[in-house]
């Protein structure tokens, strides 16, 4: 087990600066999460964790130690990748005892790790397989016993589950979140998928253009986002946003109006909004719900689009005066395309944003 | 309908028959001639050459060509001399040729590119030009060999082995493969802290089959088949000479051509040995590299 340091770490291929100087500390046995989307480097950071990439600048520790010209083999670290990367020549179990046989770890104690990895991967019965001759959620826990048996002080997932179907994807993701609990072991795991992330995750770090957005615990991220960004990518259905103007500043908090929006008082809560004249205003889906049409307050409009998921309605809505805006209504509400709807919120559940 | 349709199949069929009859009799014609013609007096082979029959073996049959091709020349040490420098070339060249390409492919260092440019240049030099200069270079190479240090590589087996090891043709054949192997995987192997030496030899090596096999055929066929112009500039004794020079020996005022076709017969024959027991690995090789050879 160690802990992960990353101070001022910047990458550039030529000219192109992928990773613009990230900060981070992640604790020995913390499961932490990089999410963010396609091209934002998340992977790239892995990668210069692994030693795969190199890093052009600032530093790079592992356990105390500044690993940034040490060959990944000496890093201390065990990799699973997206496409698996598993030997298709070897059965699982040399796949899976590959480290060991390059470390020249004695047979007998290389079986009884192999074994061991098995057992708690519940893959016995596939030791003397294949590849070829397993399902993706076989391989994938190949891949994972690979990295089990080396001990490793670090795990780092390249988006590790992204292959398999939406079933297997999630028993594979509460079997990762088991692993970490049983291994105690630090885990670094890059996702674009944000359920993985907030539900696997002691710390999520959500990276745009290779510049970390915002650091901190899952429901930090979801109920203090520190950005628009942050705001908008965590959270399904995506948070809603409008321009609204600031129209007034007092001690209960800020009154903000639009044209669809009758003026509303959003508690300060320790924010600083007093730079703002315009802003962006954040209302959560789920934190809408339906107010009796003509309501004070309330945004009117008609239903444009509706998805019945069973548990959950999510409604898409034409505001009646410009605009559209996204409801997650809890429990199924059947509910006619074009008919009027009115959503109600609470204030004190909203966002506001510097204007961008 | 069914039975109209049904017919046109056989008849498509048969046509498809036909056609590929036809061209593999083609191909298998110059092939007959040879050993049909190795059987032949030279006075009967060269009057049924203006008929059908010089792909029969009709007439006064024999296998006089082959005792007096076998009086003429030491076959056997010819044959001996083609397979073991073809066999050495192509190991030596498969490992060193692969080690180069993976070096290529998969290290990070300087001129790297620029080197596999130039190293890949040299398919387009034709050997004819470096001819005399690579022969004024092996005439004085050193060799450590069991009586000390000696000057000159002529008349020896490695002057035909070692300047044919390392090939443009078939680094690139490996460069293209690797490049296709998932990257994943050489990655993998490092962060288990496989060493490039261990990734080369457990990982990429296993999983080349394919490319060594076409890389072998290619250049086996080029070595047994095409070795003429330079071991006839640098093998003067016959203890060393490969097949094609010592066809040679049967070019003389009076060209024998029943001992000519015999004497091609006895070489092909290891040839077509290799490509029977190769059929399937031929093929795909040549399937896949679109490369003729």
């Amino acid at each position: 087990m160690a802990d992960v340091s990353l101070k001022e770490v910047r990458k550039s291929y030529g000219k192109v600066e992928v990773i613009k100087g990230v900060d981070l500390d992640i604790e020995d046995g913390e499961f932490v999460v990089f999410v963010g989307p396609s091209g934002c480097g998340k992977s790239t950071l892995l990668r210069m964790i692994a030693g795969l990439e190199d890093i052009t600048s600032g530093t790079l520790e592992i356990g105390g130690r500044i690993v940034n010209e040490v060959q990944p083999k000496d890093r201390g670290i065990a990799m699973v990748f997206q496409t698996y990367a598993i030997f298709p020549h070897m059965s699982v179990r040399e796949n899976v005892g590959f480290g060991l046989t390059i470390a020249g770890v004695a047979k007998e104690e290389k079986e009884r790790k192999v074994m061991e990895a098995a057992r708690i991967l519940q893959m016995e019965h596939l030791l003397d397989r294949r590849p070829s001759q397993l399902s993706g959620g076989q391989r994938q826990r190949v891949a994972i016993g690979r990295a089990i048996v080396r001990d490793p002080s670090v795990f780092l997932f390249d988006e590790p589950l992204s292959n398999l179907d939406a079933a297997l994807r999630m028993d594979m993701r509460m079997e990762i979140g088991k692993l970490h609990k049983q291994l105690d072991a630090t885990m670094v795991y890059v996702t674009h998928d944000q359920v993985e992330a907030m539900t696997l995750a002691d710390k999520i770090v959500v990276l745009r253009d290779g510049i970390v957005q915002q650091i901190g615990a899952p429901m930090e991220l979801y109920h203090n986002p520190a950005n628009l960004f942050v705001a908008g990518f965590i959270g399904s259905p995506s948070m809603n946003f409008m321009d609204v103007d600031v129209v007034e500043r007092s001690a209960e908090g800020v009154t903000v109006q639009a044209p669809a929006l009758d003026p509303v008082t959003l508690p300060a809560a320790g924010r600083d909004y007093a730079s703002m004249a315009k802003a962006k205003l954040g209302i959560r889906p789920q934190y809408l719900s339906v107010s009796k049409n003509g309501a004070a307050g309330a945004l009117h409009g008609t239903v444009a689009l509706v998805e019945r998921l069973g548990t959950e309605t999510v409604v898409n809505v034409e505001l009646t005066r410009g605009g559209r805006i996204v409801a997650a209504l809890s429990e199924d509400r059947p509910l006619d395309l074009g008919s009027q709807i009115a959503l109600g919120f609470d204030p004190a559940r909203a966002h506001l944003f510097e204007a961008t | 309908m069914a039975t109209i349709s049904r017919d046109n199949r056989g008849l498509r069929l048969a046509v498809r028959y036909l056609v590929l009859v036809l061209v593999a009799l083609v191909f298998a014609f110059p092939l007959v001639f040879m050993i049909v013609s190795s059987l032949k007096p030279t006075a009967q082979l060269l009057s049924d050459t203006s008929s059908l029959r010089a792909f029969l073996p009709v007439g006064d049959i024999s296998l006089s060509n082959y005792t007096a091709a076998f009086q003429r020349a030491p076959i056997g040490r010819f044959v001996l001399n083609s397979v073991f420098v073809t066999v050495v070339t192509v190991t030596a060249s498969l490992f060193l040729c692969s080690l180069a390409a993976f070096s290529f492919t998969y290290l990070k260092w300087r001129g790297n590119g620029l080197l596999l440019s130039i190293a890949l240049a040299t398919l387009i030099v034709p050997f004819e030009t470096i001819a005399i200069p690579l022969l004024l270079f092996v005439s004085r190479l050193p060799w450590l060999g069991l009586d000390g240090i000696e000057y000159g590589w002529l008349n020896t087996y490695r002057v035909q082995i070692i300047p044919w090891i390392a090939d443009a043709l078939t680094i690139f054949l490996f460069v293209q493969y690797f490049k296709d192997l998932p990257r994943e995987l050489i990655e993998a192997a490092r962060a288990e802290g496989a060493s490039w030496w261990q990734i080369y030899r457990r990982v990429v090596m296993p999983l080349s089959g394919p490319v060594l096999a076409t890389a072998a055929i290619l250049k086996s066929l080029k070595m047994y088949n095409e070795q003429y112009l330079w071991p006839l500039i640098v093998v003067q004794d016959e203890a060393h000479r490969p097949i094609m020079v010592g066809l040679g020996y049967f070019f003389q005022l009076n060209v024998a051509w029943g001992e000519v076709m015999a004497y091609l017969s006895v070489i092909t024959l290891p040839v077509l040995a290799f490509y029977l027991v190769l059929q399937r690995a031929f093929i795909a090789s040549i399937a896949s590299t679109g490369v003729k050879g």
